[in-house]
């Protein structure tokens, strides 16, 4: 199953399962089903819960947030994750505040979903990773889309913490299968967190990568040429969570080297914040610092030929492993 | 503005209406006082000479109603809970706070009750709950006070679009002080209030008066409709009587008195001062008491920060 129908299975569920569930956004409504088509079937079957708005990212998630406020269940579609920057005052000084600075937790039941992320020639305005600018936001939750979670079980994470969630959904994904890796690796759960090994004989990986959803098959492939080129083993830890980030939760399947990629450009990035964590728990133990992958400090170009300049690529996570193992 | 405030007698309100109007007054005044002597941490926004607004409407509002407030929200408050004791004390940051003294003045939220301190956010929200009423407690509406100035601020005009076209139960009330902050209306608004609601198709209605039996008998029945999911956008020409904050008044002295000369409380002493002079002292005596009482508490108690 592709994962856009994973995701779209999810959303058929969450509605069918919850009848205070809403699903709002622009042009979500069938027969368009929204632009990446995750949305298709529910305004057919869901008449009245799924909700198609004008152009107003910033009130549709106003509206969601009164929704969750009074108790619903809200997911909000942003059509493009580039445009939950018009969403920030609801996100930043409304729904996450609303959680705590009322002097008493206020449960809200709210996911705003993002589809994210470059490598499709929609340009600079249409293909970045925003996670970083909503990182260390208090009463705000991270989430990232992966082929190896299935989405139904993370949309049920995100509304259990009853805050609101970010769901990023790198677009690349949508067209990809779930679950499904080179017969090289294997794929485990270790609760939210998915874990990707070399089959065969436990033996300790030359490094470790830890990548969000998005960027998971693009580490894989590096763990492939590696091995095939290098003989140099890996691992990949794919949390669900980015932030706040379970940092514990990956410390036993982290070894000397550790790796953060992710699609974000340079600058304030999630995976600072992911070393950081780790410095404060392995610096004694590590053989370096923890290393950083990500995009180039640029706006992303339309152009295929620059976009994969600037954007990480497979082979920029295996210059940077090599690099990371030479010290 | 003034020119538009007629100086006619301000109708006899019942004693239970001028005691509001009062301990609002009173309070507000005792807000600043206590700023000014360093014992409040912060800032606040009072609502001196626009106290008459919520209570004009208190009895037009039910408690399935929600009710959004500002950054200029104690008279909204009071007049929905009567209750200066939790007020000050969240002001205060003192125990029996409303919100733990987590919020302070701009962000209090109490049943159906919610301020917040950002202009104009509170809008879209109040759609997403005048959504869910019309669907699940047909009747109810959403309220949300704004003021000249939110009307620079974009999320208000995408509320109001869906509120017309979802045609929800929101009842938005313009406290048009005409001064956001240090700016005069006049120098930050092109147009008007009623010609923006009449973009959107929706209704708009002037309130210049300040006699609150004729406010609440005009504005009834249009409340009453917002109830049947028909939103209503209701102005009141009022007068901001204080400074924007704290000691931060740049008006010309003429355009400060003018607003004293329209204030409701000279006013209404002048044509109830019987009425006036018997509950104005024990109300300001009240409110000294409450102050004293709740300075006198421990802190109040954070019980828990988000997971």
């Amino acid at each position: 199953m592709r994962v856009a129908e994973n995701l779209n299975a999810a959303l058929h569920g969450l509605l069918d399962d919850d009848p205070t569930a809403y699903m709002i956004g622009e042009d979500i409504l069938d027969p368009y089903g929204g632009a990446f088509k995750v949305t298709k079937g529910l305004s057919t079957r869901f008449p009245g819960r799924v909700i198609g708005t004008p152009i107003s990212e910033g009130a549709l998630t106003g509206v969601a947030a009164g929704l969750a406020l009074t108790g619903n269940t809200a997911v909000a579609e942003i059509m493009f994750g580039d445009f939950v920057a018009l969403a920030f005052d609801q996100l930043c000084n409304f729904a996450s505040k609303s959680v705590s600075m009322y002097g008493r937790r206020l449960p809200l039941r709210m996911v705003v979903r993002c589809p994210t992320g470059g490598g499709r020639g929609y340009g600079p305005t249409h293909s970045q990773s925003l996670q970083k600018h909503f990182v260390g936001m208090p009463g705000l939750s991270l989430y990232e889309m992966s082929p190896f979670h299935d989405n139904r079980a993370v949309l049920g994470a995100m509304l259990e913490r009853g805050e609101p969630c970010v769901f990023f959904e790198d677009k690349v994904l949508y067209t990809r299968q779930m679950d499904q890796v080179d017969p090289l690796f294997t794929v485990r759960r270790e609760g939210g967190l998915a874990v990707v090994d070399l089959r065969g004989p436990d033996a300790r990986p030359d490094c470790v990568i830890i990548a969000p959803g998005g960027m998971a098959h693009r580490a894989l492939a590096a763990m492939r040429s590696l091995l095939v080129e290098q003989e140099i083993s890996g691992r990949l830890l794919v949390p669900s969570r980015l932030y706040p980030l379970d940092a514990d939760a990956l410390l036993p399947f982290l070894g000397e080297v550790v790796l953060v990629a992710e699609e974000s450009t340079a600058g304030g990035t999630w995976g600072s914040e992911v070393a950081h964590l780790l410095h404060a728990r392995l610096w004694g133990r590590l053989r370096g610092p923890v290393r950083l992958v990500h995009s180039r400090a640029s706006v992303i170009p339309t152009a295929a030929h620059l976009e994969n300049e600037v954007l990480v690529g497979e082979s920029t996570i295996h210059h940077a492993v090599r690099e990371a193992l030479r010290g | 503005m003034t020119e538009t405030l007629d100086r006619l007698r301000l109708s006899r309100l019942g004693d239970d209406d001028l005691e509001l109007l009062l301990q609002v007054r009173h309070f507000e005044l005792k807000l600043l006082e206590l700023y000014g002597r360093g014992e409040l941490n912060g800032t606040t926004h009072t609502c001196l000479g626009q106290e008459y607004v919520p209570v004009a409407l208190r009895p037009l509002l039910g408690p399935d109603d929600h009710v959004f407030s500002n950054h200029r929200g104690h008279g909204h408050y009071l007049s929905t809970f009567r209750d200066p004791h939790g007020l000050l004390a969240e002001i205060m940051g003192r125990e029996g706070a409303v919100c733990g003294g987590v919020g302070g003045s701009q962000h209090i939220h109490r049943d159906r009750y919610m301020s917040t301190g950002v202009q104009g956010e509170s809008l879209p929200v109040a759609a997403g709950v005048a959504l869910h009423l019309k669907r699940t407690e047909p009747g109810t509406l959403a309220c949300v006070y704004i003021g000249d100035g939110t009307w620079g601020e974009g999320a208000v005009y995408e509320a109001l679009n869906l509120a017309a076209l979802w045609e929800l139960p929101l009842l938005v009330v313009v406290e048009n002080n005409g001064i956001a902050q240090s700016t005069p209306t006049a120098a930050q608004m092109a147009g008007s209030v009623g010609g923006r609601a009449a973009a959107f198709g929706i209704r708009h209605h002037l309130v210049v008066s300040a006699d609150v039996n004729e406010i609440r008998a005009a504005l009834a029945p249009l409340v009453a409709e917002v109830r049947q999911a028909r939103p209503l956008v209701v102005e009141f020409v009022t007068h901001r009587l204080g400074p924007h904050s704290k000691g931060d008044d740049i008006r010309p002295a003429g355009a400060v008195q003018a607003a004293r000369d329209n204030d409701w409380y000279g006013r209404y002493a002048h044509d109830h001062p019987d009425q006036f002079h018997r509950l104005d002292g024990p109300v300001r005596a009240e409110i000294q008491a409450i102050a004293d009482e709740v300075a006198a508490r421990p802190p109040s108690r954070w019980e828990g920060t988000c997971a």
